[in-house]
């Protein structure tokens, strides 16, 4: 099966700045993708590149298949909603799915208009007076009525407030079910994506720390804590993210597709939440205050 | 029909949940032989989680021979828990007390009571494993 995102050594870079580099991945079809990372970490970068809105500097992108944006047919195949949900404010509930219709070759009308009416949007509001959840959940629904097989989600429930970003997620994952859609949406939060992928990748300081089936992931991460010891003597296949030691307690994030045989380890299974802070710690340069544990280096 | 509730800081993958509140229905009789089950959709939409975790879950109860798909119809129970368990429990329950009464006159407090269960009902899982 053709993957949905297909990238090798995709780099972007504005002057002298990577924003995104070396970006390798290769995500296959019927997943929800989530793309974490903090802010400034190049996700908008990736996405913009995957909708064809920016061009690589460097390396390949392919999306379903084919080169991002190129012709109709691949835009017809891949939705897209833009960080903050941009609307036309003064046009209306009614002229937007008009408008879908127009530029959208297998837009579904009938479909629209249901997804209106459960949402209870008034038709002749316009899109400006609508509230941040409506404004949301419409271009959610325009998104999804042009049959995208590919919707991307830049940011998507950042500014909601929780009963609206509750209720966006069940629109998405209700879509995913019924037409079947591999879905890629990213967050600062992984808490906020923690429900609704299966699939995670974690892009920090503009590179993919880590990319994958989130239960093959949490899997092969564990919490192992014991006696002090030194890194050096971990067997190969364990891959240290996170180290901390005290004076005579080790605590590590390992990697490893092995069982754990060393019995002096407590093994413990860690949150998605962890696995990713872990990830961004090893990612960021080293923070000068890291209170009161004294931290080794992998 | 049942709803699913999802405890997301509970450390259990989501999918077992669901498959536990099913099974646990059977058990208490919510759910009899020939109910339907929440659709995929409906149970998504409902709790905003992803597809593939209903469907995982569902598979596993299929594999458990306790409910079938009807492949455009929908998913529905096809055997009962609670017959088996009430049947066994009496019985069960009985010898358990005597068990607890014996522990109680050996001296044991509730905590080394329930930590020598705990360690038995390990080894005994262990000892099934291998």
């Amino acid at each position: 099966m053709t993957a949905v995102l297909e990238t090798k050594g995709l780099g972007k870079r504005y002057g002298r700045r990577w924003a995104l580099r070396d970006c390798t991945l290769e995500i296959p079809p019927g997943h929800v993708v989530g793309l974490v990372g903090p802010n400034g970490a190049g996700k908008t970068t990736l996405l913009n590149l995957a909708v064809g809105l920016l061009s690589p500097t460097s390396g390949d992108i392919l999306v379903l298949g084919d080169r991002p944006a190129h012709g109709a047919a691949q835009l017809a195949r891949v939705g897209f909603v833009a960080q903050e949900t941009p609307l036309y404010a003064g046009l209306s509930v009614a002229d937007h799915l008009r408008f879908g219709a127009w530029l959208n070759p297998s837009w579904d009308q009938p479909q629209a208009e249901d997804r209106i009416d459960q949402l209870g949007l008034d038709r002749t509001q316009r899109a400006g007076e609508l509230s941040g959840g409506q404004r949301a959940q419409l271009a959610l629904t325009l998104a999804i009525a042009k049959r995208p097989e590919l919707l991307i989600l830049d940011e998507p429930v950042a500014s909601l407030d929780p009963l609206a970003r509750r209720e966006f997620l069940q629109h998405l994952m209700e879509s995913v079910a019924e037409h079947e859609l591999s879905v890629v949406l990213s967050s600062h939060l992984v808490s906020d994506l923690e429900r609704v992928c299966d699939y995670l990748i974690v892009l920090v300081s503009s590179q993919v720390q880590v990319a994958g089936e989130i239960e093959e992931l949490l899997a092969s991460h564990h919490r192992l804590t014991g006696p002090r010891r030194d890194l050096e003597r971990l067997p190969a296949s364990q891959e240290v993210i996170e180290a901390s030691h005290t004076d005579r307690q080790s605590t590590l994030i390992v990697r490893t597709d092995q069982p754990i045989l060393d019995p002096t380890w407590s093994v413990e299974q860690i949150s998605l939440e962890d696995l990713v802070l872990a990830y961004m710690g090893r990612a960021a340069p080293t923070r000068a205050t890291r209170p009161a544990l004294l931290r080794v280096e992998p | 029909m049942i709803e699913f509730h999802l405890d997301t800081h509970s450390g259990v993958a989501p999918y077992l949940q669901v498959v536990h509140q099913v099974r646990q229905a059977l058990r208490l009789g919510l759910l009899s032989e020939g109910d339907q089950l929440p659709t995929v959709k409906d149970v998504v939409a409902r709790l905003a989680i992803n597809p593939n975790t209903v469907l995982k879950a569902y598979r596993e109860l299929e594999h458990d021979g306790l409910v079938a798909a009807r492949p455009g119809i929908g998913t529905f129970v096809t055997r009962t828990l609670s017959d088996a368990s009430l049947a066994a429990h009496a019985g069960l329950r009985r010898e358990l007390l005597r068990w607890l009464a014996g522990a109680r006159r050996a001296g044991l407090d509730d905590e080394s009571i329930e930590a020598l269960f705990r360690d038995c009902f390990r080894t005994a899982s262990a000892e099934d494993v291998a």
